[in-house]
C-alpha cells in the first residue's frame, strides 16, 4: 500500500552530535541514520565531523574511519570494499549505492547523509533485513533448468547467445534497484522487483535452460511482475550500470508473444 | 537471523519522518513524469465529468447552458480546462513514452530522461498553441 510517510516507531528523530578532533585538517559533516534494537528510542541522526583528510575518499572510507576513532557501536556491512560482493549497498545523498564505489565528494552539498537501502525492516544503524529479499531471489529458482539428458562434457552454448546473459550476469544482488523503486516500496510483499525481474529474465533467454514456459506461467501474475511502471530509478541508480527496467520490459514483451 | 526484541522500524524512504518531514530521495526526472503520468490521468476522469456536464447542460435548455458556460468562462474555470489541456497533452505523450518502452525501446536512462523531457515540453508548448489558437480565433 502506498505509504507516503513513516509509521511512528520509524520517524527518525534527531540525535547525538560528535565534534570534530582537535587539529582536524579538513572537516565534513556526516549525517548517518542510528537504530539501537536493544534501546527503547526511535531511529535518530547522528552527525559526525569527519577529518576526511585523515580517512580515504569512498563513503565507506569514512565509515571505516568513524567506527575505528570516533564511535564503535557505528554497524554497517561491508566486505570486499571494490564494489563486487555488494555488502555495503546503502543510500547516500538521497539516492542508493554501494558505499565503497562512491566518492563522499561527489554527493552534492555540505553534508553528507547516509541511512539504510529504504524502506526495508532495519536490524540496526545501516543494516536492512534482506530476508524478504533473498527470498525472492530464491522464488524464481535461479538455476539452470533442464529436461534433456545431461552432455558428457558442458552444456554448450554460441558466442551469439552467450552475448544475451551480458548486462545480466553481472547483477550482485545488491538490492539498490529494487530498494529504489516505489513500486516495490508500496508492493514489495508480493511485487518481486527489480533484481528479481531481471535474474528472472536471465533464465528466460538463457538458450540452455529448457523451463522457458513454466518460467513465464510463474511470473503471469498482476503483482509478480506487472507492477513494474517504468519509473526507471532501478536503472539510474544500479551501482554496476545494469538496466533492470529493460530486463522487465523484455520479459513483459516475451509474455505478450507467447500469446500471439 | 534472532528475533528482534521490539518491532523494526522501516527505513526512510520518501520521507524522514511523518507528513511533512525533510524528504530522503532525491528525485529524478524519470520517477516525476512517471508519478505526473497518474496525476494527469485522474485528472482526465475529472475532465471527463466536465464534457459530460457539458452535454447534460447543452440538453438542459439555454439558461443551463449559458449558466455552464459562465462557469467555465470564470477566471477559476480557465485555470481548470488551462489544466485539463495540459493533462491531455501530457497523458498523451507520456503515453507514447510508454508504448515505446513496451516495445523494449527507449529504455536507457539518457533516452528515458530526454523523453520526459520532450514529453513535458510539447504538453506545453502544445497547450499554449491550442489556447492561443482558440482565442485569437474569437472564441472565449
Amino acid at each position: 500500500m502506498v505509504e507516503l510517510a513513516l509509521p511512528k516507531n520509524s520517524r527518525v528523530q534527531k540525535g547525538r552530535h560528535h565534534p570534530a578532533p582537535a587539529g582536524a585538517k579538513k572537516v565534513k559533516t556526516f549525517r548517518i541514520y542510528r537504530y539501537d534494537p536493544e534501546g527503547t528510542g526511535n531511529p535518530r541522526w547522528d552527525t559526525y565531523e569527519v577529518d576526511v583528510a585523515a580517512c580515504g575518499p569512498m563513503v565507506l572510507d569514512v565509515l571505516i574511519h568513524i567506527k575505528n576513532t570516533m564511535d564503535p557501536t557505528l554497524t554497517f556491512r561491508r566486505s570486499c570494499r571494490e564494489g563486487v560482493c555488494g555488502s555495503c549497498a546503502m543510500n547516500i545523498g538521497g539516492r542508493n549505492t554501494l558505499a565503497c564505489t562512491h566518492g563522499h565528494e561527489e554527493v552534492p552539498g555540505s553534508t553528507c547523509q547516509v541511512s539504510p537501502l529504504p524502506h526495508m525492516p532495519v536490524v540496526k544503524d545501516l543494516v536492512p533485513d534482506l530476508t524478504h529479499f533473498y527470498a525472492q531471489y530464491a522464488s524464481i529458482e535461479p538455476w539452470l533448468h533442464t529436461t534433456t539428458p545431461e552432455p558428457q562434457t558442458e552444456w554448450v552454448q554460441s558466442p551469439q547467445d552467450r552475448e544475451k546473459l551480458d548486462g545480466l550476469y553481472e547483477c550482485i544482488l545488491c538490492a539498490c534497484c529494487s530498494t529504489s523503486c516505489p513500486s516495490y516500496w508500496w508492493n514489495g510483499d508480493r511485487y518481486l522487483g527489480p533484481a528479481t525481474l531481471l535474474h528472472a529474465y536471465r533464465w528466460l533467454v538463457d538458450s540452455r535452460d529448457e523451463a522457458t514456459g513454466e518460467r513465464l506461467d510463474a511470473l503471469e501474475d498482476p503483482f509478480k511482475l506487472y507492477r513494474c511502471h517504468t519509473i526507471m530509478n532501478c536503472a539510474q541508480v544500479c551501482p554496476k550500470g545494469l538496466n533492470p527496467a529493460k530486463a522487465v520490459a523484455e520479459v513483459k514483451k516475451m509474455m505478450a508473444e507467447r500469446l500471439v | 537471523m534472532t528475533t528482534p526484541v521490539r518491532e523494526r522500524p522501516i527505513s526512510p524512504h520518501l520521507m524522514t519522518g511523518g507528513l511533512g518531514s525533510p524528504l530522503l530521495w532525491r528525485w529524478h526526472l524519470t520517477m516525476f513524469t512517471s508519478i505526473l503520468h497518474r496525476a494527469t490521468g485522474m485528472a482526465l476522469y475529472g475532465g471527463a465529468v466536465i464534457v459530460t456536464a457539458w452535454a447534460l447542460a447543452l440538453g438542459a435548455g439555454p439558461e443551463a447552458y449559458q449558466a455552464f458556460f459562465d462557469l467555465m468562462a470564470s477566471p477559476l474555470g480557465r485555470l481548470v480546462l488551462v489544466g485539463l489541456t495540459l493533462s491531455l497533452f501530457y497523458h498523451l505523450a507520456n503515453g507514447l513514452r510508454h508504448l515505446f518502452w513496451d516495445a523494449g525501446l527507449g529504455l536507457s536512462v539518457t533516452a528515458s530522461f530526454r523523453s520526459g523531457v520532450m514529453a513535458m515540453a510539447f504538453s506545453v508548448v502544445a497547450t499554449v498553441v491550442v489556447w492561443a489558437a482558440g482565442l485569437g480565433s474569437g472564441g472565449q
